[in-house]
């Protein structure tokens, strides 16, 4: 059925190892090697999202963004990047020492975490537990402790109302997340990811849940660019009145730290909608024309699991480069006032047309 | 009693300060703000000013009145050519030298466009401050088609010096016409394109919607004038009521709005752009021939007496008032700053606001540090 | 109101007045003791009705210190300037019109700062632009500038 399964090659590899090893030296061996696997994954995801958001942003307003270094500027995220290894690290003076240099590490562990859970592609897979939501929400939820612990610790005012700011945000937001994932947990019927990619080879969910599903696509993508502190929502950090929020008092690595953290959660929520409502990396199926779907399978799966990645992080640059910032009250206004009774309505909604075979 | 009395100090003690500037983003210039917070709400702010105080006032008790003219530019840097005017204006009265139309036609011309591009740059930061970074490069990509015109016949860009007493310091450019009436059919397009990213915008909306509201009464006690003034229904548009230059000869509307927030001083601006443009339409093609200079003295004594001026500047009244003695040098010299006014505003306006409300009121008033200072 | 209307209005509440023709606006000269009862008389007054200040300006007459105040109705457009000199240079004092007019507190610190008029009842009489600890009053005539760089070149 699929022209590309992962699961041989991983499964060869296993074997080869565990035939000249014992079982738990394959074990740290194959999680050494998926570690350093992410690591590179990680450092070339997050080169690739700083230069996509600096192309992208330049071009709606209308410059040319980074010409210089390299082709086209391809190689002025690299500069950057070992601009920030060389900066001085500024150590404040009446900052907790411990927690200030805790926080950026519990952020990107959080991310890190988070992303050995994603399907790439079949059998590419680090982590596939039976509660693969569950999971993905509650590590990307650690994040914000990073954050909060970041502002208290910098001894500064403009942090601390940044990483309250960010604290209240992220414990509203969460709940929409968790609850637009839960409808499609519904459809679904499981919540493990390969079970949930497996389940839209007839078609994905965001087509066969009619509109709950819909419903709940949307204000995932609202959702979730609030929970990472981004677009409209960029209230942790809001240049124009907090300087720069939870991170003003960051230099150098640490900073940079908080910056790949930002761009990681970006990709690690868009590739849980693509993987979610966009079938991950299942081709594009159409019940009925098995032709066609002959021609989408010999697409490689990575191929549409990174683009339909792709387009998700696209419409969350447009959102953040198109509106202005909202106000924290307008924030949870916007959270507990119309998007969890939506979401608790939609939910409902999900449950009947589950129950009555309404969906494809 | 004792309950209220228990719940003020537990308020109290939960106030705290923090310092906004005189290095921050949305200062927009070395302004400090002394802000006094509780959780996220202003409950009072104190500017501290002087960041940038260049003792003009001073300078100019030392300099001939052509020398003047040149320190007016870098009091509100944004309509600099219309505080030249302000000080042109005065030394004509009071020598009583009338100067020819052409000269009036081209400087209101010059005005106008001042004034758009001022706004222009504003639009750009408003939106920038609320968190649209995008609308500061539009803004600025249109400016630039006015400072090309200031360009060619100037020679400045930001800081013109064009005018002097008697009149201009140069002719206009003999492309001058041609490319204001172009910038004037490409900038119709722009302008309705500025309304649909931020005015269009919901967010936007809601963020300058009720926030700062100053009323009418308050506005004429604190002296806001300008777009900030108007909005709040204050009539203070110096072209209106004491015509100056050739705003005699044009029709246009003063924008008044009731409302009196931020969101109101947005759309008056907005407004008076379009009002700006429908003035130059009247103008362009009908600048009349003559010279652009009338013949002056090469030292300027104005007579014994007490002298003051007012324009109308992009941001609100600018006086000037100038006492002199008969010498060369003026005795004092003081500038009525639009923007020192305005701010004088802000701690009644963002009180009780939210902190974010309170950078969306210091960019719907426009101030420009600078000439809070002098 | 007319100059000569407004004129008789001023000299009904107080004789203590000097008049002076400036061909902008009518220009009131009065003593310290009748300012500020001026002041409220002219704005809380219907018939003359100044609620706008525009402009205050400290000068220095070496002889002694004043501000003038440029005064204007938005409802019955006449304008008016209101000076107020105090003669004694060591220690002027002015009442203070920060509750007449709202502006007049910023504009009123800022007179202070340069010619160190002290204005009576004002809530918050600091430096507004030079430092806490400057010493002197820069915009006064006798004021010594010992690094002037204009001076420092001839």
């Amino acid at each position: 059925m699929f022209l590309y399964d992962f699961s041989e090659l991983t499964s060869s590899i296993h074997n080869s190892i565990s035939s000249v090893m014992s079982p738990l030296a394959t074990t740290v061996v194959e999680m050494v090697i998926a570690g350093i696997v992410f690591l590179l994954f990680y450092a070339l995801v997050g080169l690739i999202l700083v230069y996509a958001e600096r192309k992208i942003c330049a071009f709606f307003q209308c410059r040319l963004g980074p010409m210089r270094v390299g082709k086209w500027g391809l190689m002025q995220t690299i500069a950057d990047f070992i601009k920030l290894l060389m900066k001085e690290l500024i150590m404040i003076k009446n900052a907790d020492k411990l927690l200030f240099n805790l926080a950026p590490f519990i952020v990107i562990i959080a991310s890190f975490l988070a992303i050995g859970a994603i399907p790439f592609a079949k059998g590419l897979h680090a982590l596939d537990f039976d509660i693969g939501v569950l999971y993905v929400m509650a590590v990307s939820s650690i994040g914000v402790l990073g954050i909060l612990l970041a502002g208290w610790s910098s001894n500064n005012k403009y942090s601390l109302i940044g990483a309250m700011r960010s604290g209240a945000q992220v414990v509203s937001y969460e709940l929409s997340v968790g609850l637009s994932l839960m409808t499609i947990v519904v459809l679904a019927g499981t919540m493990q990811f390969s079970e949930i990619v497996e389940a839209q080879n007839t078609g994905w969910f965001i087509f066969k849940g009619h509109i709950p599903a819909l419903i709940a696509f949307v204000i995932f993508i609202i959702s979730s660019t609030a929970e990472t502190n981004r677009g409209p929502f960029d209230l942790a950090e809001a240049e124009s009145e907090l300087t720069a929020g939870f991170h003003t008092e960051y230099s150098g690595i640490k900073f940079a730290l908080f910056f790949l953290g930002e761009y990681m959660n970006m990709f690690i929520v868009a590739s849980i909608a693509a993987t979610v409502f966009l079938g991950g990396w299942m081709p594009l199926h159409i019940v009925g024309l098995d032709s066609f779907n002959m021609i989408m399978d010999y697409i490689p799966p990575f191929i549409w699991f990174i683009s339909k990645t792709a387009i998700i992080i696209f419409i969350m640059m447009w959102i953040k480069w198109t509106f202005p910032r909202l106000r924290i009250d307008q924030l949870l206004t916007l959270e507990w006032k119309y998007l969890l009774p939506i979401n608790l309505v939609n939910i409902t909604l999900m449950a009947l047309c589950v129950l009555n075979q309404w969906h494809f | 009693m004792e309950d209220i009395l228990l719940k003020n100090k537990l308020d109290k003690e939960q106030e705290y300060f923090i310092n906004m500037g005189p290095q921050h983003p949305s200062t927009h210039g070395v302004l400090r703000l002394l802000v006094n917070l509780q959780g996220e709400t202003v409950k009072d702010l104190k500017p501290y000013c002087g960041y940038i105080h260049r003792g003009i006032e001073k300078m100019c008790e030392r300099y001939t009145y052509s020398q003047i003219i040149h320190l007016t530019d870098r009091l509100d840097y944004m309509s600099a050519h219309i505080n030249n005017e302000a000080v042109c204006l005065l030394v004509e009265n009071a020598l009583q030298i009338e100067v020819s139309d052409r000269v009036k036609y081209i400087r209101t011309i010059i005005d106008e466009l001042t004034r758009i591009a001022s706004h222009q740059l504003w639009w750009a930061a408003a939106g920038m401050d609320l968190g649209a970074l995008t609308t500061f490069f539009y803004g600025l990509r249109d400016r630039e088609k006015i400072l090309d015109i200031f360009e060619e016949t100037c020679g400045g860009r930001l800081l013109v010096s064009y005018n002097c007493p008697g009149g201009l310091m140069y002719d206009i450019h003999p492309n001058f016409q041609k490319k204001v009436k172009e910038f004037l059919i490409y900038f119709k397009k722009k302008l309705p394109e500025y309304d649909q990213l931020l005015s269009g915008n919901v967010i936007f909306v809601q963020r300058m919607k009720n926030v700062g509201l100053l009323t009418k009464e308050k506005a004429i006690s604190f002296g806001v004038t300008g777009p900030s003034g108007r909005a709040s229904g204050f009539s203070s548009d110096i072209r209106k009521k004491e015509p100056y230059s050739a705003y005699g000869n044009v029709k246009f509307k003063e924008i008044l709005r009731e409302e009196g927030d931020s969101l109101a001083r947005y759309k008056c601006r907005i407004d008076e752009m379009w009002e700006s443009m429908n003035i130059i339409e009247q103008l362009i093609d009908n600048i009349p021939d003559g010279s652009y200079f009338t013949k002056m003295k090469p030292i300027i004594k104005l007579p014994e007496g007490e002298y003051y001026q007012r324009v109308e500047a992009c941001r609100g009244e600018f006086g000037v008032y100038i006492s002199s003695k008969g010498e060369k040098n003026p005795y004092r010299v003081k500038f009525r700053s639009p923007n020192f006014f305005n701010l004088s505003a802000l701690d009644h306006m963002s009180r009780n606001q939210k902190i974010a409300d309170l950078v969306a009121i210091m960019s719907s008033l426009d101030l420009v540090i600078p000439d809070i200072d002098r | 109101m007319t100059n000569d209307q407004l004129k008789q209005f001023i000299k009904n509440y107080t004789t203590e007045v000097e008049f002076v023709d400036n061909p902008y606006s009518l220009e009131c000269i009065v003593n310290t003791v009748h300012f500020y009862n001026l002041a409220r008389v002219l704005k809380e007054s219907d018939s003359t009705a100044f609620d706008f200040l525009y402009c205050v300006t400290g000068i220095d007459l070496q002889d002694s210190l004043g501000v003038i105040y440029h005064l204007e109705s938005t409802k019955l457009q006449h304008k008016l300037i209101l000076k107020v000199f105090a003669s004694d240079i060591d220690n002027p004092e002015i009442p203070s019109v920060f509750d007449l007019w709202d502006c007049a507190e910023l504009q009123e610190r800022e007179v202070f700062d340069f010619f160190g008029i002290r204005f009576l009842k004002h809530p918050d009489l600091r430096r507004i632009f030079m430092e806490e600890d400057w010493e002197g009053y820069p915009l006064r005539k006798n004021y010594v500038d010992t690094v002037n760089i204009i001076d420092l070149i001839k």
